[in-house]
């Protein structure tokens, strides 16, 4: 194109073009969140409950005392992990749907180190429980890496499949040879030395929270920081080209599982070792592991979205509480804003539409230099 | 407990147990045959039978009239296939990733609706459910009558589904632009086929089977609405769709092997099968569709563009 | 017989042109694309019963062309005449209703669909239940194919039958909807010679019974072979056109590849040293499972360019991706620096000292949502001074990068930016500036100008001949003859998975490389004469070859 060394001779047209995009990819986001609180608000309104009087009632159940933080802070702590492990697989390209059962198997997995041993110290014990649950989830995981690096099969439906499978043989084991004796099915408790330190005095907040935060780092580290993250991320954009530069696209599938299934193992791990302090019989999913894709989503797959993304999960859900008892609102309609997100998330197709229609004009200059890149 | 092997009340109660537990994993694993078929993957039928199942409920609740629940429980599964499919083949999102939102919704949907409504969580008053048929002369033969004589309609309709979907699917014109579609949508296209159309149709139709299979749950099997009533059988549906390579016939096999499994657990006790952990026989279905895909036995291979959204040319 | 037969009928209808109407004609007609214009006020017709080559290079416009008649762009400017009658074509449907039919060079079959099925796809015969008809769908295919000797079995599968058998399914889709202008865009480009043979067969029965048929080739033989009349596009432009049989090779192959601006570059006389690479009689299989490559054999010294001339599609991009490891040969042996490297892992021959210009630079070249500083690092990033243990030390990276935007002239704001904002040319400098600052030993460049503006065409040839000059060994691999000819000090010619012609760039002309491009070999009487006797052209001794369309001509 004729006009093309011309524009590049004008530096500050570029960054312009760039930072509009990255604007939408923020805006999303935030408009995806107030739009499902508006329909949250005509959902209560219909039910003949103030909208004000509920948000209220929820900002008060997650902030209103030190106690409410701190269990608000509880519920935010699994769904970093499991945000954190859906926004990794898809920053190499996979969809990890199986956070659910990989958070099961660190979950039963450090609960079962955790009352098993006895005699350890704490800064053994502890470490030695959380680190058998996230092999546990990494394991899970690593299966699907390796039938999708190896055979082609979509780990989609395998990580759905598993799912199942931990339940089910999680309820095995809690039912068999983990069972505490008597009539409950569950474990026998955690011995004290694995459990995870409180860090608040006078609430249930636990360790937990640091590690969280600490994987967060980790991660952003691990992504953006390290040749290894270059290579998952390389991999997730462009396989072919990530291959064309040298680097083993499937080793890197089934890594990237691995740490996928690892983060989701730990979720699993501190709820046994810092909440339950044993596993308890699942009746079903706990639903950590499926939030977890909505965090991502929400997270834009940043670790840094995921933490906010989390935040924010973690406030609806623990003010639902407190909303459902004091305003007499069905908690389920946080649920509902939650899943609202995701739906407005997914079809950023139609908000990037609205967003972009007022800059029509330099929109279409950039495809056409799409276009003309092609070159075929 | 003294087990009799010979007792044939033990036969029947399995075989009855099967078809019981069979019948909504049949209905919704067609939704995702006709789906996936035409290229949209559909893993919302969990959570389009859990809405189904609720509207059903409801409609049959306010009108008595289990029939017209039957009705509103399709309508509904029509009308929530009608979102995953304008997302999906409209604005091109990604298909998990709408269907774990339709999967999420659904759960909190329902339970909020049977606050509002009944005030009251965890499960509905009961409903009037539809009549059981009998079918006349089978019902009279002994075993087998006890058997398939006398059933729920869902489990007739569930089979009178399965023959209309092969006929549709594999000896019908619209089935062969469907097939084509979700092979190669863009040679389906340059023959005059409208892929759009195409899939929006069977995206529906998936939708009303699913819708069909949620009423199934509260207006057959049991009369009234149980939260997150459904427990996974959109997703083993979607494993027996695999297991059985995406063909109405074969899916009937697995939704019948699968159900037997479960009908296995369930009496377990009396088969003196102790020996077999129930859960065992919960996961199978889960690892014979892993097994499957692997080409552990018998491959699966998935419709060539499934999953993949469709742009026209221009 | 009949075929004997079907060419008296051929010259009668040929005498008979002139009074017949044509059925199709294309007048003026203008297609632009962003930047380009693929169509430049080209026209042409065609008669009932014959056969219309549309001859010219790969991105001379001849499938942009065929895609206005078929209904799938629309033109800016000019018109269509079917039957006389102006026609509006704004989709296939339209096309298929006026009688033109075209197939594809990428079938539009669906694999595990029955031969039957997919032709009456779309417009499926049903009896009175509504039920789809497959015997009649059965009965009828085969009632086509003994009409006009397709011979197809209805029954098969199309994932289990040959290529030449798809083709044949395509041909009687078309049929089937009662096409009575075929297009066949590049036919050939897939088949085996006996397949072809047998197209010819199908094609010359096809216009003894009235259909017309217009032929996208750039094969001059096969033009020479079976058309009645040619008309040569060169870049979006109608060049000639003209009864095939008042015209010769020499004269098509000088029109399909015409004189275009030569870019002067000035270089020395190349100073060959050591063999870096030699290909020995390698094989191997390209993406259809066909053979590909089929004994390639040559080598390339330090401070040299060899450049491999050929029509898109003859091996090129299989025996580059050999070469790199990004293709597993069936046999044979590639040595780097007398090291056997065959089928090794891609990064083992980076480290050899193999750097790769890729013919795709989006898709393969570059990762376009990483920034520039990013992908600078693609093939090195995990050693030093990149990589400190598993930290990759981004300061090292940004000013590396910041080195290779100046050096390499990258115009970007900074190192930060995505590649994907960048210019055609800019993103291709960030893959050459790659490429060479890795001090490879062995530069394999694929088409490394394809799509950019002159000024960065120039910039990359500088780069390339800086390159030489150093003492890199260096292959490069074009479609543009002219990019070969100014660059290259040897050239080997590829057609068909094989080289057939070697010689050194001063001896060659762009009739001579154009000729052995399109697989004119047989008349050894249009080379160059003399260039035998002073050694710098020799031949190949090979199988004779397999003229296709020679029991026509």
């Amino acid at each position: 194109m004729a006009n093309t060394d011309e524009e590049l001779r004008n530096p500050s047209k570029p960054p312009f073009r760039i930072s509009r995009e990255q604007a939408i990819e923020l805006v999303i986001p935030v408009v995806a969140v107030l739009l499902a609180l508006l329909i949250g608000a005509l959902l209560i309104l219909f039910i003949g409950k103030s909208p004000l009087v509920a948000y209220g009632a929820l900002l008060k159940g997650a902030f209103g005392s030190k106690r409410d933080i701190a269990e608000m802070l509880i519920n935010v702590t699994p769904l970093i992990f499991t945000g954190l492990s859906v926004a990794f697989s898809f920053k190499c390209g996979l969809f990890n749907i199986g956070a659910e059962g990989q958070f099961i198997m660190g979950q039963i997995v450090a609960a079962w180190i955790g009352f098993s041993l006895t005699g350890l110290p704490t800064v053994i014990h502890m470490p030695l429980a959380f680190l058998s649950g996230v092999l546990a989830g990494a394991l899970w995981a690593a299966l699907p890496g390796y039938l999708k690096a190896k055979l082609g099969v979509h780990e989609v439906i395998n990580t759905i499949m598993m799912n199942y499978i931990a339940l089910y043989f999680s309820h095995y084991l809690v039912m068999g040879v983990l069972k505490e004796p008597g009539p409950i099915p569950q474990t026998p408790p955690v011995q004290a030395a694995a459990r995870l330190w409180r860090i608040l005095p006078g609430t249930r907040l636990h360790f937990g929270l640091i590690l969280a935060l600490g994987a967060v780092w980790l991660i952003y580290y691990l992504l953006f920081k390290t040749t290894l993250g270059y290579e998952i991320r390389a991999v997730g954009i462009n396989p072919h080209a990530a291959r064309y530069g040298g680097i083993n696209v499937s080793k890197d599938i089934v890594i990237a599982m691995s740490i996928s299934g690892a983060l989701a193992g730990a979720a699993g791990a501190v709820q046994a070792l810092g909440v339950q302090f044993r596993f308890l019989d699942l009746f079903g999913f706990v639903g950590y592991g499926f939030d977890g894709i909505a965090v991502a989503l929400l997270g834009r797959n940043h670790p840094f979205g995921v933490l906010i993304a989390a935040t924010l999960f973690g406030t609806l859900a623990r003010g639902a509480i407190t909303m459902q008892s004091i305003a007499k609102i069905p908690k389920q309609i946080i649920g509902i804003i939650q899943a609202t997100i995701v739906i407005i998330v997914a079809a950023d197709e139609v908000l990037r539409r609205f967003l972009k229609s007022r800059g029509a004009a330099t929109q279409a200059l950039v495809e056409a230099g799409e276009v003309e890149g092609d070159g075929n | 407990m003294e087990t009799n092997l010979a007792d044939v009340t033990i036969y029947i109660a399995l075989v009855v147990s099967t078809l019981r537990m069979a019948t909504p994993l049949i209905l919704a694993g067609l939704g995702g045959v006709f789906s996936e078929r035409s290229g949209v993957v559909n893993i919302a039928l969990e959570g389009i039978m859990l809405i189904a199942a609720f509207m059903g409920m409801l409609v049959s609740h306010f009108t008595r009239a289990p029939w017209l629940g039957v009705l509103a429980a399709v309508a509904s599964g029509i009308a929530v296939a009608a979102l995953h499919g304008v997302l999906c083949i409209k604005y091109k999102s990604n298909q998990v990733v709408s269907g774990t939102a339709i999967n999420l919704f659904s759960v909190s949907f329902t339970g909020f609706m049977l606050r509002k409504v009944f005030e009251h969580a965890g499960q509905s008053p009961p409903v009037p459910k539809v009549a059981d048929w009998t079918i006349p002369f089978i019902e009279k033969i002994p075993v087998i009558g006890a058997m398939i004589g006398k059933h729920t309609p869902f489990v007739y309709l569930s089979l009178l589904a399965v023959v209309i979907s092969h006929f549709v699917l594999f000896k019908t014109r619209l089935g062969l632009r469907i097939r084509a579609v979700g092979e190669h949508p863009k040679a389906a296209e340059t023959v005059g086929v409208d892929v759009f159309a195409i899939r929006y149709l069977c995206v529906l139709l998936s939708g009303a089977l699913a819708g069909l299979a949620g009423a199934s749950l509260s207006l057959g099997f049991l009369s009234q609405f149980r939260e997150n009533m459904t427990g996974g059988r959109g997703f083993i549906a979607l494993a027996a769709m695999i297991f059985g390579k995406w063909t109405p016939y074969g899916t009937l096999k697995a939704c019948l092997l699968f159900g037997f499994a479960d009908a296995l657990q369930i009496l377990s006790q009396t088969l003196g099968l102790t020996f077999i952990p129930t859960d065992f026989l919960l996961m199978a279905p889960y690892i014979l569709t892993m097994a499957a895909l692997a080409g552990i036995i018998g491959r699966s291979v998935p419709p060539a563009a499934s999953g993949i959204p469709y742009e026209r040319q221009q | 017989m009949q075929r004997r037969l079907a060419f008296l009928e051929r010259g009668f209808l040929t005498l008979q042109k002139s009074m017949k109407a044509p059925i199709v004609e294309m007048r003026a007609i203008t297609v632009k694309f962003p930047g380009v214009v693929a169509n430049d006020n080209v026209s042409i017709d065609v008669y009932p019963g014959e056969i219309l080559a549309l001859l010219g290079e790969n991105g001379a416009g001849k499938t942009t062309l065929m895609n206005v008649l078929y209904g799938l762009y629309r033109p800016d400017e000019g018109e269509i005449l079917i039957r006389g009658e102006s026609a509006s074509i704004s989709n296939p449907n339209d096309a298929i209703q006026l009688g033109i039919g075209m197939v594809h060079q990428h079938f539009m079959l669906i694999p595990p669909f029955t031969v039957a099925e997919n032709i009456v796809l779309g417009i499926e015969p049903v009896n009175a239940g509504g039920k789809l008809d497959i015997n009649k769908a059965i009965h009828d295919v085969e009632e086509l194919s003994n009409q006009y000797g397709l011979i197809v079995d209805p029954k098969a599968k199309v994932e289990n039958i040959s290529v030449g058998m798809q083709q044949r399914v395509e041909i009687l889709k078309a049929l089937y909807r009662g096409a009575e202008v075929l297009i066949l865009d590049e036919p050939t480009a897939v088949l085996t010679p006996q397949e072809v043979d047998e197209l010819s067969a199908i094609m010359r029965g096809l216009v003894s019974q009235g259909k017309s048929i217009i032929f996208i080739t750039h094969k001059l033989r096969e033009v020479i072979a079976v058309s009645d009349r040619v008309t040569v596009l060169r870049q979006g432009k109608c060049v000639g056109t003209g009864e095939t049989k008042n015209t010769t090779a020499e004269e098509l192959a000088q029109m399909m590849v015409g004189r275009k601006v030569v870019l002067s570059l000035e270089k020395e006389p190349a100073q060959p040293g050591d063999t870096v690479l030699k290909v020995d009689d390698l094989h191997a299989r390209g993406s259809r499972n066909l053979p590909a490559l089929k004994g390639v054999s040559f080598d390339v010294k330090a401070g040299e360019i060899v450049g491999i001339a050929g029509i898109e599609g003859n091996g090129q991009s299989e025996l580059v991706e050999c070469l790199t490891g990004l293709r597993k040969a069936t046999s044979g042996h590639i040595y780097v620096n007398g090291i056997d490297v065959l089928n090794n892992q891609p990064r083992t021959l980076i480290e050899q000292g193999v750097a790769h210009i890729p013919e795709d630079r989006q898709n393969r070249g570059l990762i376009l949502d990483f920034t520039v500083a990013e992908n600078f690092i693609l093939r090195n990033y995990y050693r030093p001074p990149f990589a400190k243990g598993i930290n990759l030390d981004y300061r090292k990276v940004h000013a590396y990068a910041r080195e290779l935007i100046s050096e390499f002239d990258v115009r970007t704001p900074s190192e930060n930016v995505l590649v994907r904002s960048l210019s055609g040319g800019n993103q291709q400098k960030v893959v050459v500036a790659r490429e060479l600052s890795g001090e490879p030993k062995l530069l394999i460049a694929s088409q490394p100008t394809r799509g950019l503006d002159v000024g960065a065409i120039e910039f990359v040839h500088r780069r390339l001949l800086a390159q030489r000059d150093q003492g890199k060994a260096i292959l490069l691999v074009s479609l543009e003859l002219e990019e070969i000819m100014s660059l290259s000090d040897r050239i080997l010619v590829i057609y068909e998975g094989q080289i057939v012609g070697e010689m050194t760039a001063d001896k060659a002309t762009e009739g001579e490389l154009g000729f052995l491009m399109a697989g004119g070999r047989t008349k050894r009487g249009l080379l160059t004469e003399g260039s035998e006797e002073s050694g710098q052209y020799r031949r190949r001794t090979q199988e004779p070859l397999k003229t296709s369309f020679s029991h026509i001509s």
